[in-house]
Formats: structure tokens, C-alpha cells, sequence
């Protein structure tokens, strides 16, 4: 695990050196310039000193610096003064023998003695004299050098304090990400309550509005899941219990109608609880699937009177469909759209409480076809819940199951269909419409047919 | 006993109506939380079976209600899940049992007869009155040891005297007792059933209160 305190440290602290090291580095330029100009202007000073004296007494050359004297900050300048006919008239104590002075006036640097010399020379013509006035340019240096490292050392001293205030600083700065970090991991993984960010600077804020987001999703999907468990453990457990009841009352009760309308009732649930057992198996099934399987050509019609005789229907339910979808033949996996037709069906039967009539027809503006009942429809905000597994809206019926939609829609994807659910609008009922988004006519017989959906018959 | 249970399944909430009457228990059965409230609102019962998952909401929501207005019924709860955080939940909402699915209708009618037992302050399964011993497990009732035969209906009545000695029901009190919504009540059909079990238990032994009803005579 990277830290963040450590990687800002890193960063912040060569940086700072860097710039201590830039800061040096100008301040030894800088100082060497000054230093340089400071010094000429004495060399500049001290001959034309020499000059002004020279002439005005008896000038004696002192004994020259022996070989190795050290040369320290005393003595710096040495001085010569030359006749025109080159001979030395004069020299300050410790100059060296080998001439310094050059023929033109002004500065020169020039090698004495294998050392490098700065010197500034004046020429009089009158007096027939030069006097050159020299410093060693190492003693220059050194001089530059010391002042350098005077201003280095307490660097040297200070970037290890100023490493450990960043390191303070840098604790205390991300304090408030530690607060919510320790927040967090000091949580149970069933806690999913938004964290605090109320007190939390502005640049975590974001990072606690994505946790907190992030939170929210996961508590739904759970939320949802958790849904899912108990409705399907109450629509399976639920017709157990209903048997197991009747079953006692069968073996309990004396009276033979009581006991017959007890079998009765087991026989119903049986019925039910096994369609329950074929719609769980259909899911599963569907989710399993692969997205294009058993492509074939299926005529819709003849799918669709199939899936209605195999289904009984109480007399006092009239169904009607379509001519038209006898020629309609569609490409697709056979098995989907029976499962897609038969739970569509099943479930417009199961909702009609009186008599009336389920028609299924073509829709040849957008190559589909529709289901409608006369049954109580759905209200408006359930619309888009009842596909979801086991939910039953506030008009289900006593023997759904919650999951023939859900099967209706999964099926319908699986072949590329859409399903839609509304209530009728010239009447109380359900219409589940069925539609292709690469839509060509089942009935037209020019377009040539699309990858799947209707085909032209 | 009369007891209301609340189930949207009509096979389980049929099963309860005949099992529990085999027990002597009356059931009036609703599928939903508002029929829930309303019957509640109307009748009073001795228990209540209540599923946690209803056609127009949750079952708990009619006991958090059932409570906030200070209704003291036993409710029992049938729920189909059973993990632990489910039941306490459900305890803590203010049920004071339940049973998960499926279940026994033996337990479920103990379990019911336990809740009004000790609604009653009894901790004796048996309903005693002097030499009368009724017990409501096996709807039997003895006089001094001796087995007597007595029809179901007789031994609710009885047991509705029994089970406040010494205090008086009024004939009415023992007709919501004895009828579910369902069923249309007989004239006269607790005169009839008092005297029959006068004949069976001895004459003294329920006594007439003029224009108040019927009462228990406990031995002095």
C-alpha cells in the first residue's frame, strides 16, 4: 500500500532541496560577480594608490614570498613597480619575482609562477614606470567558496528539520483522510450508511460523495436481493404450508365433506405449486441461455394456437386471434417465443374475473404483435416492476406466481424482442406488445428480412 | 376461541379455517392489511394469525398499527423466512409468537391456545370449576373424573363461561364466540346449548343472570 504521506514527503521534500540547491547556486554566482567587482575595484584602488606614492621616495623590492609560504587571507595583493627598461623598482613583501604587469593598463588575468593571477596594471609614461597590483584568482575562490559553505552548512542543518516539519505537517494535513478512512474500516460490512462529510475539507468531499454513492448502490442491490429472497421464499414455502394444512385436516377430520374439500384444495395446490416448480425451472433455464440459440424459422400462428389449446380456458373466456399472424414468420429460437406467448398468455387468462375476450393481433406498422385483455390492467406506477421476479401488483391475481412476466421478458430478449407493457386505452385491460427494433414487415414481401425478427413469409 | 387469521393464499387460509375448527377454534380469514384493520376495528378477537407478506403490504405493519392503538391481542405471526434478524424483528414489532412455514396445525393451535391462556393470566392448560375440568387441547370436558360427551359448540359456550369464573357473559359476548363472519346465527341457539349442557354437567352449575347472561358457579 502506497502512502500518500510517504509520496508527498518524497516529493515535497527534494523539491525543497532542489530549490535550496538553486537558491546556492545563484547566491555563489551572484556572490562571485560581486566579489570579483569588489576586489578589482580594490586592485584598481590599491595601484593607482601605488601610483600616486611611487616616485615620491627611495623604493626598495622586498624579498620575494619563498616557495611554499602559505598564502592566507593576509597579504593578499602584491604589488610590482617596473621601469620601462625592465627592471623591478619596487615590490610589496611576499610578491613573487616573475612579472606580473602587462604592457596596456587595466585588468588581465595572467599565469605567474603556475598560478593564475588577477592584475591590474598602470602605465606611466612620465615616470617611466608600470606598477601592476595582483591577488591570486585561488584565493578569490576560496574566498567565494567560504562564503559558499557558510551559507550551506546551516542548509545542510535545516533541510533535515524542515524534512521532519513537512513530515508533521503533512500528518496533520491528512488528518481528516485518516478520519474517514478509520471510519470506514471501523465498520461492520453491514453498514452502509452514508459517511459524514460534512466537516471533511473540499478535497475529499468528492471522494466521500463517490463512497457514499457507491454505498447507496450496494445497499439497494442488496436491499433488492434480500427482496428477491424472502418474496421467493415466501411464494415457495406458502403452498407448502397451504398443503401440509390441508393434509392435516385431511387425516383430522371426521365429516367426509370437510375432508373431501381438503383434497380438493391439495389438488389445487398441487397444480400450483407445480407450475411455480415449471416457471423457477424456465428462469433458470433462460439465464443459462446463450443469447442466439436454436435459430430457426417459426410461424407465429400456428406457435400461438399451440400454446392456447394446450391451455384450458374457462368457457366464459373467448379467444381471438389474428389471420394476419398466420403469416407472420419470424427467425429466432422457437423455445423463447413459446415461452414468451405461453406466459403472456397464462397471464391475460389468469386475470380475467368475468367473461370477455383475449385477442392477440398483428402490429403491421411496426412488425410486431400484441396481447389484449379485459382484465383490471395495472396501475400506472407498477408498470414497470411487475417484470421483476415474484413481485405481484395490487391487481394479482389469487394464483400467479409473480414470475410469468419476468419470464416473458427474459424470453423476449433472448430473441431480440422488446416487451411492453401499458394499460388499453379504449377499455380497462392489459396490452403486452412485442416488437423488433430491426423491424421489417411480417406481411410485406419485398424488404428483404432482418438477422432476427419477422421474416417475410 | 375466535380467531382471525390474515393470509392471501386462499389454500393455506381455507386449511387454517378446517383445521383450526376441527380444534373448536371460529376463524374469519381476510387476504389483506386493510381488511386486516378493518376486522380488527370491528371484532374482537382472542389471537391473531397473521402472514408477514400480504397482497397490499406487510403484515408487521398492521401489528406496528394493532399496537400503537394499545390493542393488547396475541398476535401470531406465520412468516416464510426464518433467519434470526426476521424474527426478532418480528418480536420486537410487538408479536408474541410465531411460527414459520410450513407448520404444524397441531402446534400452530397449541401455540394459540398458550397465547390465550396466559392472556387470561392462567398458567393451567385445564379450565377447572368445581368438579368440572374442561380441556381445551382435546375439547373434552369431565364432571367429578366422569367423561362427558358434549358437541363442539356446547364446549365453546362452556368454555367461554369457564374461562372467566365467576364472571358474567352475555349471550351476545358468547354468539361472536361461537359464529365467524361467515356463518348466519341461529335464534335462540345459546339458550339451547346452555340448557343441553345443564343436562350434562348438573343444573347448578351455570347460573342465569336476568337480563346481564350466563356465569360459571364456582364452589364456594
Amino acid at each position: 500500500m502506497t502512502s500518500l504521506r510517504r509520496r508527498l514527503f518524497f516529493l515535497l521534500l527534494p523539491a525543497t532541496a532542489a530549490i535550496w540547491l538553486c537558491a546556492v547556486a545563484w547566491i555563489y554566482l551572484g556572490s562571485r560577480t560581486q566579489l570579483e567587482h569588489v576586489l578589482d575595484t580594490r586592485l584598481q584602488e590599491a595601484a593607482r594608490m601605488v601610483h600616486s606614492l611611487a616616485g615620491s621616495g627611495d623604493m626598495q623590492a622586498a624579498p620575494a614570498a619563498s616557495e611554499g609560504d602559505d598564502v592566507g587571507y593576509a597579504r593578499q595583493l602584491s604589488c610590482q613597480i617596473w621601469s620601462f627598461d625592465g627592471r623591478l623598482v619596487a615590490r610589496s613583501s611576499g610578491a613573487p619575482n616573475e612579472s606580473l604587469a602587462q604592457d596596456k593598463e587595466g585588468f588581465a588575468d595572467r599565469v605567474v609562477d603556475h598560478e593564475m593571477w588577477r592584475v591590474y596594471t598602470i602605465v606611466d609614461a612620465a615616470k617611466g614606470i608600470r606598477i601592476a597590483i595582483g591577488d591570486r584568482i585561488g584565493l578569490r575562490d576560496r574566498l567565494v567558496r567560504d562564503l559558499v559553505a557558510g551559507l550551506v552548512a546551516p542548509a545542510l542543518l535545516i533541510i533535515p528539520l524542515l524534512g521532519g516539519l513537512i513530515w508533521l505537517s503533512l500528518g496533520r494535513g491528512l488528518k481528516p483522510l485518516n478520519d474517514v478512512a478509520g471510519e470506514i474500516v471501523s465498520r461492520s460490512g453491514e453498514d452502509m450508511r452514508p459517511v459524514s462529510g460534512a466537516h471533511a475539507p473540499a478535497e475529499i468531499r468528492p471522494l466521500i460523495a463517490a463512497l457514499n454513492s457507491l454505498f447507496g448502490k450496494v445497499e439497494a442491490t442488496r436491499r433488492h436481493e434480500r427482496e428477491i429472497t424472502a418474496f421467493a421464499a415466501h411464494e415457495l414455502r406458502t403452498p407448502l404450508a397451504g398443503l401440509k394444512t390441508q393434509a392435516q385436516v385431511a387425516l383430522a377430520a371426521r365429516d367426509t365433506a370437510v375432508r373431501e374439500g381438503a383434497l380438493r384444495q391439495i389438488l389445487v395446490s398441487v397444480d400450483r405449486t407445480s407450475r411455480l416448480v415449471r416457471q423457477l425451472l424456465a428462469l433458470a433455464k433462460l439465464e443459462a441461455m446463450p443469447a442466439s440459440q436454436g435459430e430457426a424459422a417459426v410461424n407465429v400462428g400456428a406457435l400461438l394456437r399451440e400454446v392456447v389449446a394446450a391451455l384450458p380456458t374457462p368457457g366464459r373466456i373467448d379467444v381471438e386471434i389474428d389471420p394476419a399472424l398466420d403469416d407472420m414468420v419470424l427467425r429466432g429460437s422457437a423455445e423463447c417465443l413459446h415461452l414468451v406467448l405461453r406466459n403472456l398468455h397464462e397471464n391475460a387468462v389468469e386475470h380475467m374475473r368475468d367473461p370477455g375476450r383475449i385477442r392477440w393481433r398483428l402490429l403491421p406498422d411496426v412488425g410486431g404483435l400484441a396481447v389484449e385483455d379485459e382484465g383490471p390492467g395495472i396501475p400506472e406506477p407498477e408498470l414497470g416492476l411487475v417484470t421483476r421476479r415474484f413481485y405481484r401488483g395490487h391487481n394479482r391475481s389469487p394464483t400467479g406466481t409473480g414470475l410469468g412476466l419476468t419470464i416473458a421478458k427474459m424470453a423476449a430478449e433472448k430473441i431480440h424482442a422488446g416487451l411492453e407493457l401499458s394499460n388499453r386505452g379504449d377499455r380497462v385491460g392489459l396490452r403486452c406488445s412485442l416488437t423488433w427494433s430491426t423491424s421489417g414487415s411480417s406481411i410485406d414481401k419485398s424488404s428483404a428480412a432482418p438477422a432476427t425478427g419477422p421474416l417475410p413469409a | 376461541m375466535r380467531v382471525l387469521v390474515v393470509e392471501d393464499d386462499p389454500v393455506l387460509s381455507d386449511g387454517l379455517q378446517a383445521g383450526l375448527g376441527l380444534a373448536g377454534v371460529t376463524v374469519d380469514r381476510v387476504d389483506s392489511c386493510a381488511d386486516a384493520q378493518a376486522a380488527l376495528a370491528a371484532t374482537r378477537f382472542d389471537a391473531v394469525v397473521l402472514d408477514v407478506m400480504l397482497l397490499d403490504g406487510s403484515g408487521l405493519d398492521v401489528l406496528a398499527d394493532l399496537r400503537r392503538r394499545g390493542d393488547t391481542t396475541p398476535v401470531l405471526l406465520l412468516t416464510a423466512l426464518d433467519d434470526i434478524a426476521d424474527r426478532v424483528h418480528g418480536l420486537d414489532t410487538g408479536a408474541d409468537d410465531y411460527l414459520g412455514k410450513p407448520f404444524d396445525l397441531d402446534e400452530l393451535a397449541a401455540r394459540l391456545r398458550a397465547l390465550v391462556r396466559r392472556r387470561a393470566g392462567r398458567s393451567d392448560p385445564l379450565l377447572k370449576a368445581g368438579g368440572i375440568v374442561l380441556d381445551p387441547s382435546t375439547l373434552t370436558v369431565t364432571v367429578e373424573g366422569r367423561p362427558v360427551a358434549a358437541s363442539r359448540r356446547e364446549v365453546a359456550v362452556l368454555s367461554a363461561l369457564m374461562e372467566r369464573p365467576g364472571v358474567v357473559r352475555s349471550r351476545a359476548e358468547i354468539e361472536d364466540r361461537l359464529y365467524g363472519w361467515h356463518e348466519e346465527v341461529e335464534s335462540n341457539a345459546v339458550e339451547v346449548h346452555i340448557h343441553n349442557l345443564r343436562a350434562k354437567i348438573g343444573r347448578e352449575a351455570i347460573e342465569t343472570v336476568r337480563g346481564l347472561g350466563y356465569r360459571i358457579r364456582m364452589p364456594s
